[in-house]
């Protein structure tokens, strides 16, 4: 029997929203599952609680964040968000400031050495990271970096530049020429023709890489576990590795799931944020389209 | 308010092509130059090389006379429509008109005063919170223009600012920059390959080719005397025709027949040769319809229009012939400089609306020849100027 184009749409936009939700429910049920793990007791977790929903007796109620926030044992993971929220923000800001400038730069100036730059930012960004973890380990420990902020800082810094300029010179060359002559013409400095008007055009792009920045920078792990040894600098990844509890045999899995979901916060905040910053097409309207 | 004076200007590209190539303009106080010709003759590039976005390779750049060859844009004081507009996507229609303003640090007052009084000679008050991306083309025209007005520029520039626009939008904004040009008597080089543009709002019009300046002139001489072949070609719609012509005995012989040449004329191309005689579609006339007995009957041929356009208020006739090989190149030559195209060789002639006639039929023809030009073939130079 044929299909009338009217139950086809239906069809259709039936499959579109089983489609999306199977999506949905494949990405978000390993942060529900943490978030309803952390909501559980130690003992329920152990004697094995199979359930979504704490059974009865089994719930924690908001028991675990407290002990994590508030509880004197856990002052050392108190210490990582802060190194974490740290490093990740400065690492961040210095990234996407000298990756702005060197984009603009190669998207606007032909200067010697410019693909020289761009192939050697690509092949730093596809440096594997764990091979440099050891040079590093040694070198920061003779120069004093070890355990420090800016230790894990400047290897931050240098793994997302490439992919922050990468991204901001594409954004930078879809930005009409014009935009910056018109603003020379009209008494503008070259400095103040790319502060007020080329990097507002860019700010989508800004925005892209210091997401992707700030991601790498605060889900990094080699690197915190590495080139920190206390809480002067461990940021959370590796701080929630050394959740041990008080039997080392057992460990305190609800606590660490309640961890895992104080380290997801902020990005979901940052993202919620920053999301509508990055509007597409921003540049609509600046010449004839 | 200023002149501008170019001196020798010459722009090369890396490669040693000169873009723009020893070219000498001096633009009067107040004055609306027009910059005008075919794509790739170096025009825009030279209105560039004025405002500072172009190195200037030789020549001098002289601005209410001080040398800016080596000033930044913003210390030359002028502004600029550009072809696409250029105006700040993130910034309301306000702010786009208030940026240069803004720029100088001017009070908030002043910067108020100034945007409202530019928006209110541009019709834009009521746009003035939009922002550019929800703007029709003429809006945005407008805006742009705005951003120019707002401070006081020495001179304006245009670089081709209506070729975005559609046919009726053009002839609004084109009457609108002439009347603004007027009142505010800013000395304005403009750039366009419109030629109607270039007749309409010039006071003088500067005909490039391949970064040469061809002729420098105001419309009328343009049209009436043009330098050489190039202009000639390039200025008038319908173009001029081009006939291989040879003068003898002050009579110059066509295709069509041999005419009678006014004396002055005959006297400055007799004996050289095979010329090129070039002579406008309204130089023509249907006998018919002028009446008989006031024609100079030496000055008429038969001709056979295979096509007319009627178009109410006049009409183009189509009167095919056959020229040698030689003559038919330099024809494809020079129609392809000027953007053209000429498939075949006919005369085109603009004849009053009331003549008949079937496609195909005889028609006696009156050819003024007063106003004919004569052009040496090789150099292209017009020997018959003032003439």
């Amino acid at each position: 029997m044929a299909l009338t184009g009217k139950n086809k749409d239906r069809v259709q936009r039936g499959g579109m929203v089983l489609g999306v939700a199977l999506v949905l429910g494949w990405c978000l049920l390993p942060v529900v599952w943490i978030i309803s793990l952390s909501f559980k007791s130690q003992a329920a977790v152990t004697n094995g609680s199979p359930g979504f929903f704490p059974s009865s007796g089994g719930g924690a109620g908001w028991d675990n964040y407290r002990d994590l926030l508030f509880d004197d044992q856990y002052a050392q993971f108190r210490r990582s968000i802060l190194n974490s929220i740290g490093i990740s923000l400065i690492a961040t800001i210095l990234s996407v400031a000298i990756a702005t400038l060197a984009a603009y730069a190669i998207a606007r100036l032909d200067f010697k050495g410019k693909k020289f730059v761009l192939t050697t930012a690509l092949v730093i960004a596809m440096f594997p990271v764990v091979s440099l973890v050891g040079p590093l380990f040694d070198m920061w420990r003779t120069i004093g970096l070890y355990d420090t902020w800016p230790g894990l800082i400047i290897p931050y810094m240098s793994f997302t530049l490439p992919l922050a300029i990468w991204t901001l010179s594409a954004f930078f060359r879809e930005i009409p020429w014009e935009m910056e002559q018109a603003a020379q013409v009209d008494g503008a400095t070259q400095w103040q023709a790319f502060r007020k008007v080329i990097v507002p055009l860019a700010a989508p792009g800004v925005f892209t890489a210091a997401i992707l920045t700030f991601f790498f920078a605060w889900n990094d792990f080699v690197f915190g576990i590495s080139l920190t040894s206390t809480e002067a600098a461990r940021p959370i990844p590796a701080s929630l590795s050394f959740f041990v509890g008080n039997d080392p045999f057992n460990r305190p899995a609800s606590l660490l799931a309640a961890g895992a979901v104080v380290a997801t916060v902020p990005i979901v905040i940052l993202v919620l944020f920053f999301q509508r910053k990055i509007v597409a097409g921003l540049t609509a309207g600046a010449v004839k389209g | 308010m200023a002149t501008i004076e170019m001196k020798n200007i010459v722009k090369k590209y890396g490669d040693g092509f000169p873009a723009v190539n020893d070219v000498s303009i001096d633009v009067a106080d107040g004055e609306f130059l027009i910059l005008v010709g075919p794509s790739g003759c170096g025009k825009s590039t030279l209105l560039r090389m004025i405002v500072g976005l172009e190195d200037i390779s030789g020549g001098d750049m002289v601005i209410g006379g001080k040398r800016v060859n080596d000033l930044a844009p913003r210390d030359r004081n002028l502004s600029m429509v550009f072809q696409n507009y250029a105006l700040y996507p993130h910034l309301s229609v306000y702010e786009n008109i208030a940026f240069p303003l803004r720029l100088q640090k001017r009070p908030e007052k002043e910067i108020d005063e100034k945007v409202r009084e530019a928006s209110k000679t541009l019709d834009l008050d009521e746009h003035l919170e939009r922002k550019p991306a929800n703007l029709s083309g003429g809006q945005r025209q407008r805006v742009a223009m705005g951003r120019a007005i707002v401070r006081q520029a020495d001179a304006f520039l245009f670089d081709e600012p209506l070729s975005n626009l559609d046919a009726k939008l053009r002839g609004q904004m084109r009457t609108e920059i002439a009347r603004l040009q007027k009142k505010l008597g800013i000395t304005t080089v403009y750039v366009t390959h419109d030629q109607t543009e270039a007749m309409t709002l010039g006071d003088r019009v500067a005909v490039m080719k391949r970064g040469i300046l061809q002729q420098l002139a105001t419309p009328r001489e343009l049209y009436e005397q043009p330098a050489n072949l190039f202009v000639a070609g390039f200025i008038g719609s319908p173009p001029m025709n081009f006939l291989p012509a040879t003068v003898e005995n002050g009579q110059v012989t066509l295709p069509f027949g041999t005419f009678p040449l006014p004396a002055p004329k005959a006297k400055a191309t007799e004996g050289k040769g095979l010329l090129m005689a070039g002579i406008r579609p309204e130089h023509f006339e249907d006998v018919s319809v002028i009446g008989d007995d006031s024609v100079d009957a030496a000055r008429t041929f038969e001709a056979t229009i295979d096509v007319r356009e009627w178009l109410g208020d006049q009409q183009y006739a189509y009167v095919p012939y056959e020229a040698e090989p030689q003559v038919q190149d330099q024809l494809r030559e020079l129609a392809r400089e000027a953007d053209g195209d000429s498939l075949r060789t006919q005369l085109v002639v603009s004849l009053d609306a009331a003549s008949t006639g079937e496609d195909g039929e005889h028609t006696r023809l009156f050819i003024d020849t007063d106003r004919m030009h004569l052009f040496d073939p090789s150099s292209g130079e017009n020997l018959t100027v003032g003439l």
